[in-house]
């Protein structure tokens, strides 16, 4: 791409804004408008930003984002279901000096890995832990999730989420937080400009700190699912602000003590 | 006001629109055309683009490339 | 094991703490574990032991579960590192999953299964129940383990420098097949030699992706069918290679009219039994396959050719029988006996079984 460009009335404009070279060439397999994507985007700019490339390895879970490795030109390991956290706990544990990161959806991390994800950031392993909470099993078809909000409507909840029946939206970020060893946890979104930012500098902060060997930091991105929700990549800008964020409030859950 | 402009790579846009509603100047609309993949793609419309990346940073397909006019010193000295 | 690299004095040892001992001297990078009867002396010792060894930058991890042990070694056996667990009976069937990821994503690693009688929770008291899992793959999938099957402390300890090997040279997972009863006894053993088991290069490791190379990527998903298949041939290529890595002991076979077959802690009652038996006269031979897989169809079959029949001896209802019979093809009876649910045949029971059989056989010539 072009580092410079002159406009129609003769004015030379720079280029300010590129897509990240620590990404492949691969085009996203992820539904038009899916914050996967975007979650992705961010994450591989962090790592171009801070020059992290040849320290970093990835763990991708399953899920939409099973194939994270196609896009990501890390060193990345595909766990099996619900098993991010502690394969990355094997890699992190060999490579302290290292930098990792497990990237897992609701399912993954909340439902079938639960037990990892309490106890990997229960003993503080040294890794950035990416969550993307919509609330739906995507790829699947779009199932309920722990974190499906009740009154929800998924295909194995089809006249809505009964929390007498199921239970309520797991909170797990919000336990995470409450664990001692838990350096940095936070619940961010990637659905405007601003989130995006947001969510960069949450990311990046969380590399930094994994660098100073703090402990886990744990990031929640609330997220959507256009083709799971069964709206336009538009609506479900409007139905994460109006009905997500109500229930899964943005903001730090835990930040470092100065 | 600042100048700017951005490229779409319009083969891997999926048209969803996010970038549309991302605008502040409203400059970005779908096209009448489509892609190889049948997406209707993303292009921009007016010349009142600023470059402020808004666009580009809630792209999921990480397909807007912005340009920016540079800083006015620099562009005095652009100039001469 | 060859005999140069133990330099040692011998020592008395349970079998877990000399596998444990042998695995910080195979400078293993990391292991990670859950407790589990009759294993735990295996991840105590080492917990007691790597913080006094100053050389050793051991990983040591008690993990919440068999099942986050196993995905520790898969994502540490992807980063390069020389590492095992090591369980028995139902926390291996929780391992299953895992194993089957490892051995598709063609990691080196080490797993070792101490078993306890079963099925369920079962007892703690040993068996051989888990030949089938073992050896016809264990979780889903078209895979195998190498499985190697000591009968001795001594062999616990040489073992795990050879699954190691084994491993690293086909990048696939081995087991150690042991059981409850190897795991808890004392016995004399002269431990490998430290530092004696080189290491070897992984340049597919996922260390961190550097300029000159293309990104490393530790994966058994390969969702295009066409994918899948060349890969499974890969792994077959694999497997076929490694037959020639088949062992086994044969003990009087040259002259025996019975042979016996039997692993492990069978095979030490077996030879027991043979003892008996050519004291009253009767030409028993034994063979112990050593690698449970590959397994010894050729030899079995040679022997077949041989002897008036095969007595098949386990600590279980009949499973390694099934591979003798598929290597004996008819060429001779095949009988088995066994026990199970952690009981075990005395040398006494299997004579009379012997006896019982050449009697039935006499009978029917007659």
């Amino acid at each position: 791409m072009e580092e410079k460009l002159i406009l129609e009335d003769g004015i030379e404009v720079e280029q300010v804004y590129r897509r990240p070279e620590t990404l492949t060439d691969v085009p996203y397999h992820y539904c038009p408008g899916c914050s996967h994507s975007v979650v992705h985007n961010v994450l591989m700019e962090v790592v171009a930003d801070l020059g992290i490339q040849e320290q970093t390895i990835g763990v991708a879970p399953v899920g939409c984002s099973v194939f994270a490795y196609h896009y990501m030109n890390v060193d990345m390991q595909e766990a099996a279901h619900g098993r991010a956290s502690a394969v990355a706990t094997g890699i992190k544990r060999v490579m302290p000096d290292k930098l990792v990161f497990s990237y897992q959806g609701d399912g993954d991390l909340a439902a079938i890995g639960t037990a990892e994800t309490i106890h990997t950031a229960n003993r503080g392993e040294n890794i950035l832990v990416v969550f993307i909470n919509n609330g739906i099993y995507g790829m699947t078809g779009g199932q309920m999730a722990p974190t499906s909000l009740p009154g929800m409507v998924t295909s194995t909840s089809p006249y809505g989420r009964d929390v007498s029946m199921v239970g309520y939206p797991l909170k797990i970020t919000e336990l995470v937080a409450q664990l001692p060893a838990t350096y940095y946890v936070t619940r961010q979104s990637a659905h405007n400009p601003n989130a995006v930012r947001k969510l960069k500098k949450a990311i990046t902060k969380s590399f930094e700190y994994q660098q100073q060997k703090k402990g886990t930091c744990f990031i929640e991105v609330v997220s959507n699912c256009p083709s799971g929700w069964k709206m336009t990549p538009v609506e479900t800008i409007k139905y994460l602000e109006e009905v997500m964020f109500p229930y899964y409030p943005l903001g730090d859950l835990k930040v470092p003590k100065n | 006001m600042i100048r700017g402009t951005i490229k779409v790579d319009t083969k891997i846009c999926k048209g969803c629109e996010l970038c549309i509603i991302a605008c502040p100047q409203d400059v970005l609309a779908l096209s009448v055309n489509f892609n190889e993949k049948g997406y209707r793609y993303v292009e921009l419309i007016s010349s009142a683009c600023t470059g402020c990346i808004n666009c580009a940073l809630v792209c999921p397909e990480a397909a807007i490339t912005v340009y920016r006019e540079p800083k006015p010193v620099k562009k005095a000295q652009a100039k001469v | 094991m060859e005999k140069e690299i133990r330099t040692e004095e011998p020592r008395l040892m349970k079998g877990n703490e000399a596998l444990a001992e042998a695995a910080i001297r195979a400078n293993i990078d990391a292991y990670f574990g859950y407790p589990i009867t009759p294993q735990s002396e295996v991840i105590e010792y080492l917990m007691f032991e790597v913080p006094n060894r100053k050389d050793k930058k051991t990983v040591v991890l008690q993990a919440e579960s068999e099942v986050a042990s196993i995905n520790m070694v898969y994502g540490a056996a992807g980063a390069g590192a020389r590492v095992m667990t090591s369980s028995s009976s139902p926390g291996i069937s929780l391992m299953q999953e895992g194993i089957s990821y490892i051995a598709s994503a063609q990691l080196p690693c080490l797993v070792v299964n101490v078993v306890r009688g079963g099925p369920g929770l079962g007892t703690i008291q040993p068996s051989q129940s888990d030949y089938f899992q073992a050896t016809k793959g264990g979780g889903h999938g078209d895979y195998h383990l190498i499985v190697l099957a000591p009968s001795s402390v001594q062999e616990l300890a040489d073992f795990v420098f050879d699954a190691f090997k084994l491993a690293e040279k086909y990048r696939n997972p081995a087991m150690i097949l042991a059981d409850g009863a190897l795991g808890q006894m004392m016995e004399k053993v002269v431990l490998p030699k430290d530092n004696s088991l080189p290491k070897v290069s992984k340049p597919w490791a996922t260390t961190g992706k550097t300029k000159d190379r293309e990104r490393n990527i530790i994966t058994s998903l390969f969702i295009q069918p066409e994918v899948m298949e060349k890969v499974n041939l890969e792994l077959q290529e694999k497997y076929a290679a490694m037959q020639s890595e088949v062992r086994w002991e044969e003990l009087n076979t040259d002259d025996a009219e019975v042979l016996l077959v039997a692993f492990g802690l069978s095979a030490r009652i077996c030879q027991k039994v043979m003892d008996l038996g050519r004291a009253k006269g009767i030409k028993i031979g034994l063979l112990r396959p050593i690698t449970l897989y590959p397994f010894p169809y050729k030899r079995i079959a040679e022997l077949a050719e041989k002897v008036d029949f095969i007595l098949d001896v386990e600590m279980n209802a009949g499973q390694m029988v099934e591979d003798v019979r598929l290597a004996v093809e008819g060429r001779a009876p095949v009988y088995f006996k066994g026990r199970m649910g952690g009981m075990i045949s005395t040398p006494d029971d299997i004579l009379n079984e012997v006896e019982a059989i050449s009697e039935k056989l006499n009978v029917l010539h007659q």
